[in-house]
């Protein structure tokens, strides 16, 4: 079957330039570079100090009808350059997409709303802006006034909208088009949770109706719920393409230089001291078994192996989590273990710490470990990004975010004891 | 599928102004926006429309007085200023608006995709409704002044034609470079200011074409202007015979102005595929 969207070697080249901290050139300095290339011959010396960097390189692949397929990457990767490009906005330099059937890109929620227009004034320019015609926009408009649940304030200016409701008449116009391919990008972490809810549910639609949907997203968890399909992107070039969960275990692997075990026993040199080195450390589950993905609910087991080199130190364990954003999550030091504090003989040590199930947000973890001395303070090693992992969460109903399906911030995500008593 | 869109870097639109045409929805809405947005909150509303070209038509009547200007004879001093004012504030706006549009709409340019030219175009939309509300004014002086308008009356769209045609193309060049070079921003004001006095609109044409003392050369220089086409045909319209149309300064003015529209397009087509990245 022939694709909906064939991307084929598509490039982006950008000119950086660094002798101006103004963005845009102005006569003043076009004058004073051409006077600098007539004087510059005599001294020989070129001026130009733009450089090239390519935001997109050499990107190819394939998008099938209904198909709902992730970009992720890090900032920087591509992705919105990627958007840009597919939805017309701004001309790859080289390269060649071929698209069957029509488009509609959602860069941002609201384009175009001006804040003295009434909700009914907006809604018809927003949909021309969107693509949508006005008889189109007629013929939807009491849905698109329902869905938003703004039918009270329709001619009210948006400026004294709250933001919610901006946001919802916003999206729920944008819910209305009827493209073969849908382009977005994050638009969906806005707005109060029972419209999300009905946005995405929205979405889910569109795409079960045989239309494609293109979604960009930093979030993992809103990736792996939305989309059946994912794309990695590295450096403007595309290092995986396929089931959202092997590529987004690619994404820690690549991006983060980890995976769910890590081991220096054959290396010549070892993190470590005269005393202490680290030989391998693995995150598992509850039988041992070094994996990846973590479903929420579930204990994750971190094992540490080092070799104690000399007799009689004494010395604890020590454990740091960080998320994806580089947050540094927890810090934990092994203040339980019996032998911590006592002289250690010559040998090889396991170390084994658990995380429970309900404590860790969804998203990739990153792990960093050490081997310290509390009193006099002492670090024999301390390494950072040793191996990582994935958190995912079902929405079974068994986590703290129960049935809520959206964006659910925070860096960890404890399953608390609660209590309401009636007064 | 009945839809295919191939984007590859240096495309020649070959339906470009197929697309334009497709688009024509979003060129009424955002003309119609500009309309309805401009004197919201505005107590007077869309009497400001009449307000502003009324008090520069007023201010020109006592200059005039005072100044003791010849009227051509049996033509009212009000309605001989009009000529001149109403299509110089056309131009001056629509000039003006257009080649600021893609900046203020610079929000639109970087999020959808749509024809560029629909947005310096339909600012044009909205000078030209400013237009025809001031033409009211002067049909207002006609009436009170129980001024007849002559044959030639007809004629004033193709001079409208004409004034559209400048404004547009000098307006969507200006525009595209301000999309790179800022400066624009600050030189358009000026050629308003400067085109208001080098403009037959504070004085006559005729002055111009039957003074002795102003060399041949110079005269031509005057009616490369392509304004001077404009207010001059918009007299010989309204007044009738009671100024004269200098035809080879008229012919002129209107190669300028297709002149000026074709390499408006030509420019903006040029560059119009870099403004989101540089915008």
């Amino acid at each position: 079957m022939e694709p909906v969207i064939k991307i084929e070697n598509v490039g982006k080249k950008y000119f950086l330039s660094h002798h101006t901290k103004d963005k845009y050139l102005t006569l003043r300095d076009m004058i004073s570079d051409g006077m600098k290339a007539i004087f510059g011959k005599q001294q020989g010396k070129s001026t130009n100090l733009s450089e090239e960097f390519w935001a997109l390189k050499d990107v190819s692949f394939e998008i099938h009808k209904g198909d709902r397929i992730g970009i992720i990457g890090r900032n920087g990767a591509g992705k919105s350059t990627l958007l840009k490009i597919l939805s017309r906005i701004t001309e790859p330099t080289t390269g060649k997409i071929t698209i069957n059937g029509n488009i509609a890109s959602l860069l941002e929620v609201g384009t175009g709303f001006h804040p003295e227009l009434s909700g009914r004034e907006n809604i018809f320019l927003n949909g021309a802006i969107l693509g949508m015609s006005k008889t189109e926009i007629e013929s939807k408009f009491d849905e698109i006034v329902a869905f938003a649940e703004i039918e009270r304030f329709l001619d009210t200016p948006v400026k004294r909208y709250s933001s919610g409701m901006y946001v919802r008449l916003a999206f729920s116009i944008a819910a209305h088009l009827e493209p073969d391919i849908l382009i977005i990008d994050e638009v969906l972490a806005v707005g109060d949770a029972t419209f999300q809810k009905k946005c995405l549910g929205k979405i889910e639609e569109v795409s079960g109706h045989g239309r494609t949907v293109l979604f960009v997203s930093h979030n993992m968890e809103t990736v792996t719920r939305l989309c059946n399909k994912a794309g990695l992107l590295k450096a403007g070039s595309v290092q995986a393409v396929g089931n959202t969960e092997d590529v987004i275990n690619t994404y820690m692997r690549s991006d983060f230089g980890t995976t769910a075990r890590r081991s220096w026993a054959t290396d010549a040199k070892k993190p470590g001291d005269e005393t202490v080195n680290l030989l391998e450390v693995r995150v598992h589950d509850k039988d041992f078994k070094t994996e990846e993905t973590y479903d929420i609910t579930r204990p994750v087991g971190i094992s540490m192996d080092y070799e104690v080199l000399n007799d009689g130190d004494v010395f604890t364990h020590s454990f740091n989590f960080f998320n994806e954003q580089g947050i540094n999550i927890f810090n934990v030091h092994d203040t339980v273990s019996e032998i911590r504090n006592k002289p250690r003989s010559k040998g090889i040590y396991t170390t084994t710490m658990w995380i429970p199930g309900n404590m860790l947000a969804e998203g990739i973890v990153i792990v960093g470990v050490a081997i310290i001395k509390i009193e006099p303070f002492k670090i024999y090693f301390h390494e950072m990004d040793v191996v990582s992992f994935n958190v995912t969460d079902e929405i079974r109903g068994d986590s703290a975010r129960g049935h809520y399906v959206l964006g659910f911030p925070g860096a960890v995500r404890p399953l608390l004891q609660w209590q309401t008593i009636k007064k | 599928m009945e839809n295919r869109i191939i984007i590859e870097p240096g495309a020649k639109r070959k339906n470009y102004w197929w697309d334009l045409w497709n688009f024509r929805g979003l060129f009424y809405f955002l003309a119609w926006r500009d309309v309805i947005v401009r004197y919201k909150q505005a107590v007077i509303g869309i009497a400001w429309s009449v307000v502003k070209p009324l008090l520069t038509i007023i201010i020109f009547i006592v200059l005039g007085k005072l100044l003791h200007t010849a009227t051509p004879p049996g033509v009212p001093r009000a309605i001989l200023v009009c000529t001149a004012i109403l299509p110089w504030q056309f131009f001056s706006t629509a000039f003006s608006e257009s080649s600021n549009s893609l900046l203020a709409n610079s929000n639109l340019l970087t999020k959808v995709y749509f024809p560029r030219l629909i947005v310096p175009a339909s600012t044009i939309i909205v000078s030209l409704i400013d237009f025809l509300t001031s033409l009211g004014i002067l049909f207002l002086f006609m009436i009170y002044y129980r001024y007849m308008p002559g044959w030639n009356l007809i004629l004033l769209p193709v001079f409208l034609l004409q004034a559209t045609m400048i404004s547009m193309g000098a307006g969507i060049y200006i525009a595209a470079l301000n999309v790179k070079y800022r400066d624009f921003k600050f030189l358009v004001p000026f050629i308003v200011q400067f085109g208001l006095y080098i403009s037959p609109v504070a004085f006559s044409s005729d002055y111009v074409y039957q003074s002795v003392k102003i060399p041949e050369a110079v005269k031509y220089i005057y009616s490369l202007n392509p304004m001077v086409g404009v207010i001059d045909g918009f007299r010989w319209c309204i007044l009738g015979g009671k100024t004269n149309l200098y035809l080879p300064g008229f012919l002129l003015s209107i190669v300028v102005c297709i002149l000026s529209l074709i390499l408006g397009i030509w420019y903006f087509r040029k560059v119009e595929k870099s403004f989101a990245d540089v915008i």
